[in-house]
């Protein structure tokens, strides 16, 4: 099916089904632990044994010798595959780093061997006897101090945020020096690690040349074709499962170490290999969200009107690598008629950079959200009033370009009156309650909406049961019930007949879960294969297929109704279909937008920032579940908490890794740091972006969050970092004498 | 993991003669520590001696008026212990801004006071360590340093201690009682047990080789106000940048301790008359000497700032 003009009526629109707050039906088997993950297969194939990954212990240079021998003899060893038994394996167009073979060391814990063993003890226990002599070169490992030599670039963080290297409209320099009021600052985002629960996994079995590996990943088909280029066999030989994910943040959305080796090693051993990644691996060896220095300058007239907009954002990344694409949302999201933009890479030796939960905007909205503010302060502007003075209903580079739909006004009023904005001081540092100072803060959220291709299968047996298969994703964010929903409101069944089958590749491929494109795609390309399979069951009626009604499980045209498993008949039908897009996103810009405001207390003593309250207004298209999107939402606000206030990879800029590879060292938010979260969703369809009107909201949540918590905290204080994380130590000097 | 012979032992003297037989080995309790340590070839003992079943999780009252904590209590059970939230609050809330309640129902008494350190490059078997391999050198100095010590350092060792449980201790003047292989039983101070790093950070404890901790005892209370403030990065399950035990009596004398600054939780005796004039003053003689990092030297107004904070909510 292809959607090429927007929508008009469709059976979604009963909303019978599609947009209620219905629980996970995925729900029950995860909490009671019967939704096995990648690495608890067990019964998938017979006969497991187990991998482990031996990582280089330097960041840059060469493997000279490796010494297996004891490590052969270990007990319960059955295999061991080095890097030096192999020239470097071909990657995958989204890899930067090579992820096995040859002598080159290009990364810390890049991956050199893996043993195979009876058990994960004694295959652990015999990596630890390989020896390994290296040659080390020096390396590459400090932002700061390779960001003089970073080039122009163009970047697309390949979900959804892009921009040229550089980008020009009317004349920046020109507006910028002759502007009333004007903000010229840099601010620094720190490496981030994607921290998710459950870490990389793999079992890989062969069956002559056939390969499957059990799995847990974002994209099934990009995984499958790289499996298949990294491994030199046909991609028909390579199947992925992949059903339940626990969590990827964009971590799991190419091929990693864990699939290649669990591969190379069943090979090795001829036997099925399941192995995991261990915690320190996941922070060096896999990919990471790129530090970033970000310089702003905002010119505007006294009126509080933008002129002049120019956002330069620097990060680093492997030779070939990309740059975070930090600056795309400044493109579209105010008003102001000269601008500039510019993406520069500088070369680094550190693990490699990439797509982590909304690539660019969650970087960049966490220094253009403080600018604003700093900008609204010095115009003597309430910043909520700024931004909404400065919005833009068109895409401010090119104005016959209409946002499909644009709420960020709505969003910033409803939110300030539901937040109780009008009690915020003006002046930072004027509300204590006993050791608390306490204060407000507020940032936009944007993120674009993607449109992928994304098909479906759908099966109807004799029973009137629905079956969807697609090789679909549901990563912790609720896709099998979205998916169901669809095929229960356009088949007119109930949620309980309809089952979801996801992650498999031998289904049909869908758009996978990346760039909060999942939702809004992944369901469009469920209509997509039901409008197929309901002409189908007309067809074979006889009904007109443009007056069959189906509803309460059966097919209804005029005065006929038949029960959809008779129509189906013993034998079952099935349809599969896509979903493709024609050109609305080029006519149209097509975003998600949210006000974010946030309440924060700083401990007057010590500096500790704590969050009291946040609440989101999202913007977002149609919800397909609104008890669902509200978990992404508050799941991503908790992310914003973690990046805005104490996540960071430190790096080791001698050695040239990340020191604090572990969930000891990597601080994330815990309960204890998250408190009252309330997420309001604007009524909003969206009949540009599919069928479906919907759009994404998982990286929306993220998008501005930080900023929101900078922003409170400059409130509470008086005290402006302009350098994530905002830590104690950058706060404590400044925090005013004690009595 | 390296292969391990275990045994359960079922007497603290026997637990001691099997260490004693065994030079390779460990005694494990609530093994939360020593397991993750295990595992990474950080601590790679031949032989296990479970020391689960000796009946020491008891906590008696001792005839001087104090308390005497088995070795095997675990912390939530210190914690939560009557008489300790009453007469040695501190050490409740020490153990209470420890970790987790999981980790907490497995944690013992002795294995909280003998966890080792939470430096990253000790837990990094790629990275040089004095502490880990003597004599290899020392990767951290020059390299992330935000959560090391600031005072007690050396040019072998900038670790700190990581229990929370200890600083309270030390602020109560507790006493680790102890079994020798030998049989012999000793008793030693908590200012004493704790060791700087010195040439030897591999070395951390009074403890010898085999040494069985049995019971740790409490002084009688002192009465007072007791604070333990412990500040971190975020708000549960993080260890200490800077934590403050304190005893403050009305009079405005008292005791403190900290934890996140050295090697051992930090006391100087010496020092708390100053605390009456307030907690500059008491923090300069407290810290005198501190030869902090450029990346840790925050700790030294943290300190001071947690300290103040807490004699403030003493005064009310
Ligand atoms: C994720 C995490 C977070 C943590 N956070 C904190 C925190 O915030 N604050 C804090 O204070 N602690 C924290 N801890 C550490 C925790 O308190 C310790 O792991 C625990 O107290 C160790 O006790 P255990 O009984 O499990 O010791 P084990 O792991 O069993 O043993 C530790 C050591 O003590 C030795 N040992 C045990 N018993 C005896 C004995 N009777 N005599 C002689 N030697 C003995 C063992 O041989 C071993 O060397 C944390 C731990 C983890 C894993
Ligand atoms: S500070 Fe101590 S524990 Fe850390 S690397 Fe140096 S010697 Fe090892």
């Amino acid at each position: 099916m292809k959607f090429d003009t927007p929508a008009t009526n469709n059976p979604i629109d009963q909303l019978k089904v599609v947009g209620r707050p219905l629980d996970r039906i995925d729900g029950p088997l995860k909490t009671t632990g019967q939704a096995p993950y990648a690495y608890e297969r067990h019964d998938a194939v017979r006969n497991q044994a187990y991998g482990f990954i031996l990582g280089s212990a330097i960041a840059k240079g060469r493997i000279d010798a490796m010494d297996t021998a004891a490590a052969r003899k270990a007990p319960g060893v059955l295999a061991i595959v080095t890097t030096l038994d192999m020239p470097r394996l071909e990657k995958g167009p989204m890899n930067t780093a090579s992820l096995f073979g040859g002598p080159e060391i290009q990364h810390y814990h890049q991956a050199i061997a893996v043993v195979v063993a009876e058990s994960f003890e004694q295959a652990r226990d015999a990596a630890a006897a390989i020896r390994v002599e290296y040659v080390r070169q020096p390396g590459r490992f400090d932002l700061a101090a390779e960001a003089p030599k970073a080039k122009l670039v163009p970047g697309d963080s390949g979900e959804g945020s892009g921009a040229p290297p550089e980008e020009r409209v009317g004349d920046f320099e020109g507006a910028f020096a002759t502007a009333a009021v004007k903000l010229d600052a840099t601010y620094t985002t720190p490496d981030e690690s994607h921290a998710m629960m459950e870490p990389h996994a793999t079992i890989a079995a062969w069956e002559g040349d056939k390969l499957t590996i059990w799995t847990s990943n974002q994209m099934i088909a990009w995984g499958k074709r790289d499996l298949a280029k990294t491994l030199g066999i046909p991609a028909e030989n390579v199947r992925l499962d992949s059903p339940y994910v626990g969590g990827g943040f964009g971590g799991k959305l190419f091929l990693r170490a864990d699939a290649v080796l669990a591969a190379l090693g069943a090979k090795a051993a001829r036997r099925p290999v399941k192995l995991t990644l261990t915690r320190p691996l996941v922070a060096n060896n896999t990919t990471h969200r790129p530090a970033t220095i970000q310089r702003i300058r905002l010119g505007a007239g006294r009126d509080g009107k933008l002129t002049a907009i120019a956002h330069e954002s620097i990060s680093g990344d492997l030779e070939g690598g990309q740059p975070e694409t930090a600056v795309s949302q400044t493109k579209l999201l105010y008003a102001g008629a000269n601008r500039l933009t510019s993406l520069r890479l500088a070369v680094l030796d550190l693990p490699e950079g990439n797509a982590m939960r909304a690539p660019g905007e969650a970087p960049g909205l966490m220094a253009l959200e403080v600018a604003m503010d700093e900008m609204a302060e010095s115009l003597g502007m309430d910043p909520v009033e700024f931004r909404i003075l400065n919005d833009t209903q068109v895409d401010p580079e090119d104005s016959e370009r209409r946002f499909s739909q644009r709420q960020l006004v709505e969003c910033l009023r409803l939110g300030a009156e539901r937040f109780g904005w009008s009690r915020r001081s003006a002046t930072p540092g004027q509300r204590r309650e006993g050791r608390w100072m306490v204060g407000m803060g507020v940032a936009a959220g944007f993120r674009n909406n993607l449109l992928m291709k994304s098909a479906a299968r759908v099966r109807l047996d004799g029973q009137g049961v629905v079956t969807v298969e697609t090789d679909m994703t549901d990563i912790g964010t609720g896709s099998y019930t979205i998916i169901a929903q669809t095929a229960a409101e356009m088949m007119g069944v109930e949620l309980g007949q309809v089952r979801v089958r996801l992650g498999d590749s031998s289904f049909p491929a869908s758009a996978g879960s990346g760039g909060q494109w999942g939702a809004n795609n992944s369901t469009a390309g469920v209509y997509a294969a039901c409008m197929t399979l309901r002409e189908a069951v007309a067809r074979k009626l006889g009904f007109n297929s443009a007056e069959a009604e189906f509803v309460d499980g059966q097919v209804r045209s005029g005065n006929r109704s038949v029960p959809l498993g008779e129509a189906a008949g013993a034998d079952g039908m099935a349809a599969e279909d896509q979903i493709e897009y024609g050109d609305l996103a080029k006519r149209y810009q097509q975003s998600t937008f949210a006000g974010h405001f946030v309440e924060v207390g700083v401990d007057a003593a010590t500096g500790e920032t704590r969050v009291r309250r946040m609440l989101a207004v999202c913007a977002a298209g149609r919800i397909l579940n609104p008890k669902s999107a509200r978990s992404q939402v508050i799941g991503a606000m908790t992310m914003g908490v973690g990046a805005a206030l104490m996540e960071e990879l430190a790096v080791d800029k001698r050695h040239g890794f990340f020191v604090n590879h572990d969930l000891a060292g990597y601080e994330v938010p815990v309960h204890a740091d998250i408190p009252h979260q309330e997420v309001i969703f604007l009524d909003e369809v969206d009949p540009i972006s599919s069928p479906m009107k919907a759009k994404g909201v998982g990286e929306l949540g993220l998008c501005g969050v930080g900023a929101a918590i900078a922003n409170a905290a400059y409130n509470a204080t008086g005290i402006r970092v302009r350098d994530y994380p905002i830590t104690l130590d950058k706060m404590i000097a400044r925090l005013p004498e004690l009595a | 993991m390296r292969p391990f012979t275990y045994e359960r032992a079922r007497t603290p003297a026997e637990a001691a003669a099997a260490a004693a037989r065994n030079p390779g080995a460990k005694f494990i309790a609530g093994g939360t520590n020593l397991l993750d340590l295990m595992k990474l070839q950080i601590e790679v003992p031949s032989h296990l001696i479970d020391v689960n079943g000796l009946g020491l999780d008891r906590i008696e009252a001792t005839p001087e008026g104090g308390l005497r904590i088995g070795a095997l209590v675990r912390n939530t059970d210190l914690a939560t212990d009557e008489r300790v939230r009453r007469d040695y609050g501190v050490l409740s809330r020490a153990l209470l801004a420890g970790a987790t309640g999981q980790l907490r129902n497995k944690a013992t008494t002795a294995g909280n006071l003998l966890q080792r350190t939470r430096c990253p490059y000790f837990y990094d078997t790629n990275m040089a360590c004095n502490k880990r391999q003597p004599g290899s050198g020392c990767s951290a100095i020059g390299g992330i340093t935000r959560h090391h010590a600031v005072i007690g350092a050396s040019e072998a060792c900038i670790a700190t201690h990581p229990s929370d449980m200890a600083v309270a201790m030390r602020a109560l003047d507790a006493v680790v009682e102890t079994v020798r292989p030998d049989g012999t039983a000793r008793q030693i101070p908590m200012a004493e047990f704790h060791r700087l790093p010195g040439e030897t950070p591999h070395i951390e404890t009074a403890l010898e080789r085999g040494e069985f901790i049995a019971a740790v005892t409490l002084p009688p209370p002192l009465g007072g106000q007791q604070f333990y403030r412990k500040v971190r990065d975020r708000a549960s399950y993080a260890f200490a940048l800077v934590s403050v035990a304190a005893v403050v009596q009305r009079d405005g004398t008292g005791r403190v301790a900290l934890g996140g600054v050295a090697h051992k939780p930090w006391r100087v005796e010496a020092a708390e008359g100053e605390l009456t004039r307030g907690a500059k003053p008491a923090m300069a003689a407290i810290l005198g000497g501190a030869r902090p990092t450029h990346e840790n030297a925050f700790k030294l107004t943290l300190a001071e700032r947690a300290l103040a904070s807490v004699l403030a909510d003493a005064k009310g």
